[in-house]
């Protein structure tokens, strides 16, 4: 049993079986984080570039951590500005990459296509860390295996995703993979943060948080950028937090034994109360180990050999 | 060595002239430059063409003959951005196109917003195997703050101004522009996508950039724009011209305008009715990168719809050359634009005369009579003692799109690897023929 | 075409005698049952490990810990094999500081899969011994391993097959042995065919 792809670039066109592999991989990863040496050897030689055009503080330590603990040698180029703006293009840094024979290149960047760019003209293999808003799949998994670790299942759950729908690549990553895992999904936001025909996904989508999360199992909630206010997409923060923080009232419309997620890091008292960030039904630090086991599981499955592509 | 009656005869081919009726086998006859006549094909004449060296006759049995083609939206680069094309390559691939006039837009580097620029661009094209009319600024430096000096442009030779590229997002700066240029009679090209709207969008606004986390431009930018433009137009007078119609909406509002006697044309360019929004895909080609952006597949038909019943005037390629580093870039960082100028005839026969949609008077009618009249230029037709800018096409000649068969300097074009039917075979600029595709 | 033979070399019972007897040399090299834990190699080596610490509990009393363990991540051919190993859930609940670990797999081989399993121990801490105990061992050795506690020895040719079914996972229980049908290469000791040699009259004497 295999991935279809020797690149993860989203889980759109991922298939059910090529999920449950990777969950069931990460299962096994899990485990390693336990151990007093929480270190394997199997990539013990293969070099992995961790490409961050954007800043991320969590997802880049999460990958360098899954890479070490997998006895990778990691190496990890940053740069806060894009590269039009440096005077290098991408292309070039590329050039430089493919010099130093890298096996494997985990790449965030703010325009969507990058990773796709990277496989053309690079033989690593690529790993999306989030490209512009278009995807982020190893989030959407971790999501996926914590929503499993609780549940033991993920057909027939509903999950809820709130926030900026508009510009989240966690969202459509989310999206992508619950629908093909037979979960039931719903989105929620204001108006002006919900994209053009979103519904086209197959998504109920709602911007009446109470309505869109009765009867939910899970509330997974997105981080607002507060820059929104002034390209008039948001009002204001305090109208934000009114509409759609997620409050410990508002929970109890959820079912049973339901689950609070988010991504990180959170705007304590915008989208979320302190309250029900710490609350015990909030998985927020389980996504993170999850996240640590989910990529060391993507990793593994992507080092193996692969035929010689046409 | 006897003197000929005639320098070039073209026998046998299938005359189409709009701008004359004129529609059957016949055959074209070229004397100084000019044209000295049509004849039908008859013993003595036919007497007559053999008895004329083989190198003055071109054979078009089989083909079709028409005016030479006229593209009224052609980027050609020079001044400014040489390495993407200069005004010599840019006509090269003109005649290679079956285009013996073309028409440059302003936004060059500096912009043609100076009559010594205008001067400078009409030098260069002199030697060109092509004829180009200039296109002026409607604003200074295409800034859209200040009106160009409109009549210095005019008298240098400007056939119509536009700020191609940008809207004149300001209403009162485009309401004195079209009452400015209605004291030389000539139109102004829109360039229709409110900017607030279409700000920092690089593709359709729809789902398939919802899908792909793309900014995109609404179809509501353009319908928007395009309805002010005529409004104003219909308040002012002066000619309005729509460049590169895209959206359905925008077909409806120029349609519901030319049945209101509103001085509206339009034009549509052949990736906007040959492509759709959702072959952008998880491949990122930037070469379907454009402004305006390819739309939906409702949007074609209904541009379809307003080439069959007249209310898009003319088809034009915007041409817009652009360096391949330019373009290997992100999406959202690469400029935006494709060549065009040796895929449209192509594209015109496979995407609307083979699907039936148009004839070949028709798509010719919009690539010669009807820019001519819009620009006011002394080309377009095969009438006598006119100009001898001939097109002949083989018709029904398959061939594939070739990224070396490019004479522009540049080659970002999305059609490279498609298969067409229709292919230039000569082009004849008064008299000399500037392109022979054997 | 030179059809492929299979044998079966354990049965059930001879497959309990052996656990059996594996256990008793255990308790009896280690003194006794205190200082003792067992791993087991996923999959059936930690079937039999646990078979083993069930029979040490019959004999001794004395309840051993077991852990299972996944060694696909140790491998040394992760990287050059086309289908990779699917990883199961490595269980290890205690503390394997010096204590006599005992290491069980089903069949030992080329002692490769052993070599990775003995990495993946010590990264769990020093135990004080470890000791192979194998159901099967067939030879074709390519690294320096050797068993402590063997079930059956059975010579096989390096192409052959040996397949263990336990009854817990397989609802069958038996080793069979797949011949590979190659034929061994013919050397010139055919059978000398025995020339009966009628002497006439009785029997000669021998010149």
């Amino acid at each position: 049993m295999k991935l279809q792809s020797r690149h993860l670039l989203g889980l759109e066109g991922v298939t059910a079986d090529e999920i449950s592999l990777i969950l069931d991989t990460a299962e096994s990863f899990r485990e390693i984080i336990e151990r007093p040496i929480k270190k394997v050897p199997t990539l013990r030689g293969i070099t992995v570039l961790n490409l961050f055009y954007e800043p991320s503080t969590r997802t880049k330590i999460s990958f360098e951590l899954a890479e070490k603990r997998l006895s990778a040698d990691t190496i990890t180029f940053t740069t806060s500005t894009s590269s039009v703006k440096k005077g290098e293009t991408l292309k070039d840094t590329v050039r430089n990459i493919e010099a130093m024979k890298i096996n494997m290149v985990v790449v965030r960047h703010s325009s969507s296509g990058v990773p796709y760019f990277l496989t053309q003209c690079l033989d690593s293999n690529i790993i999306n860390a989030g490209d512009g808003s278009h995807e982020h799949p190893t989030q959407a998994l971790l999501d996926l295996f914590t929503i499993r670790q609780k549940y033991g299942k993920l057909e027939g759950l509903r999950v809820v995703l709130i926030g900026d729908v508009k510009h989240s690549r966690v969202v459509r990553s989310n999206i992508w993979g619950l629908k093909t895992m037979g979960v039931s999904v719903a989105v929620c936001g204001p108006s002006t943060l919900l994209p053009y025909e979103v519904e086209k996904f197959g998504v109920d989508v709602y911007t009446d948080l109470d309505k869109a999360i009765d009867g939910a199992d899970v509330v997974n909630i997105m981080r607002i950028q507060l820059e929104r206010q002034q390209s008039g997409l948001l009002a204001s923060q305090r109208e934000y937090t009114n509409l759609f923080g997620m409050t410990a009232e508002r929970l109890k419309l959820l079912n049973k034994n339901y689950t609070v997620m988010h991504p990180g890091p959170m705007n304590r008292g915008v989208e979320i109360t302190p309250e029900v960030a710490d609350g015990k039904a909030s998985v927020v630090l389980e996504q993170v180990t999850n996240g640590q086991a989910v990529r060391m599981a993507v990793l593994y499955l992507l080092s193996g050999k692969w035929e010689e592509e046409e | 060595m006897k003197k000929q009656a005639y320098d070039l005869v073209i026998k046998g081919g299938l005359i189409i002239d709009p701008a004359l009726g004129f529609g059957r086998e016949a055959h074209l006859f070229v004397k100084d430059g000019k044209i000295a006549g049509i004849e039908n094909d008859t013993k003595a004449w036919r007497k007559k063409i053999d008895s004329m060296p083989d190198d003055m006759v071109i054979d078009a049995t089989g083909k079709i003959v028409v005016p030479g083609l006229i593209d009224m939206h052609v980027h050609l680069r020079e001044p400014g951005r040489e390495d993407e094309e200069t005004i010599i390559s840019g006509c090269q691939a003109a005649a290679a196109g079956g285009f013996t006039t073309v028409c440059c837009m302003p936004n060059t580097f500096p912009a043609i917003d100076n009559q010594e620029t205008v001067k400078f661009v009409l030098s260069r094209a002199e030697s060109a195997d092509a004829r180009v009319f200039v296109i002026g600024a409607v604003s200074k430096m295409l800034k859209g703050e200040e009106l160009a000096e409109i009549g210095d442009l005019v008298k240098a030779g400007a056939v119509a101004i536009s700020d191609d590229g940008d809207y004149v997002q300001n209403p009162q700066l485009m309401r004195c522009a079209l009452e400015y240029a209605r004291m030389f009679d000539i139109p102004i090209i829109s360039h229709a996508e409110d900017q607030y709207l279409c700000a920092d969008g690089v593709m359709n606004e729809s789902f398939q950039s919802t899908r792909l986390g793309i900014k995109g431009r609404p179809a509501v930018g353009e319908v928007i724009a395009v309805l002010r433009d005529i409004k104003l137009c219909e308040f002012v007078g002066g000619r309005l011209h729509i460049a590169h119609v895209t959206t359905a909406g925008a077909v409806e509002a120029i349609r519901q305008a030319k049945a209101e006697g509103i001085n509206v044309t339009a034009e549509a360019c052949p990736h906007h009715f040959c492509l759709t929004d959702d072959m952008i895909g998880g491949k990122f080609d930037t070469n379907l990168r454009v402004n305006p952006p390819i739309r939906t597949k409702a949007d074609v038909e209904a541009l379809v719809e307003g080439l069959v019943d007249g209310t898009i005037d003319c088809i034009a390629s915007d041409h817009a050359p652009h360096a391949e580093e330019e373009k290997d870039v992100e999406f959202d960082q690469a400029p935006p634009g494709m060549i065009g100028l040796q895929t449209t005839v192509g594209l015109v026969k496979t995407g609307l005369i083979d699907k039936g949609y148009l004839s070949w008077a028709d798509a010719i009618r919009k690539m010669t009579q009807n820019p001519a009249r819009i620009l006011n230029l002394p080309v377009g037709t095969l009438k006598v003692d006119g100009p001898a800018d001939i097109t002949i096409i083989d018709s029904d000649k398959k061939w594939t799109v070739k990224k070396k068969d490019f004479r522009s300097k540049s080659k970002n074009s999305p059609f490279v690897g498609w298969k067409l039917s229709g292919k230039v075979s000569q082009t004849i600029l008064g008299g000399r023929v500037v392109f022979d595709g054997k | 075409m030179p059809k492929s033979k299979t044998e079966i070399v354990m049965d059930k019972k001879s497959i309990d005698r052996a656990v059996t007897r594996i256990s008793h040399e255990i308790l009896e090299k280690n003194d006794g049952a205190e200082s003792l834990v067992i791993i087991g190699i996923l999959t059936r080596g930690a079937d039999i490990a646990k078979r083993i610490a069930s029979r040490i509990k019959e004999i001794e009393r004395v309840e051993v810990q077991v852990g299972l363990m996944d060694i696909n991540l140790y491998r040394d051919d992760v990287h050059h094999k086309l289908d990779q190993p699917i990883i199961q859930r490595t269980e290890i609940l205690f503390d394997v500081v010096d204590r006599n670990l005992i290491l069980v797999d089903d069949v030992l081989f080329t002692g490769r899969t052993i070599r990775a399993a003995l990495d993946q121990i010590i990264d769990f801490g020093r135990p004080r011994s470890i000791q192979l105990a194998v159901l099967i061992d067939r030879g074709h050795r390519e690294l320096p391993i050797r068993p402590d506690y063997v079930g059956k020895n059975i010579p096989t040719s390096k192409d052959d097959r040996v397949l263990v079914r336990l009854l817990e996972r397989d609802e069958v229980e038996f080793v069979l042995v797949e011949k590979s049908g190659l034929k061994p290469k013919k050397k010139n000791s055919a059978k000398k065919k025995v020339k009966k040699i009628k002497k006439a009259g009785g029997g000669g004497k021998a010149k």
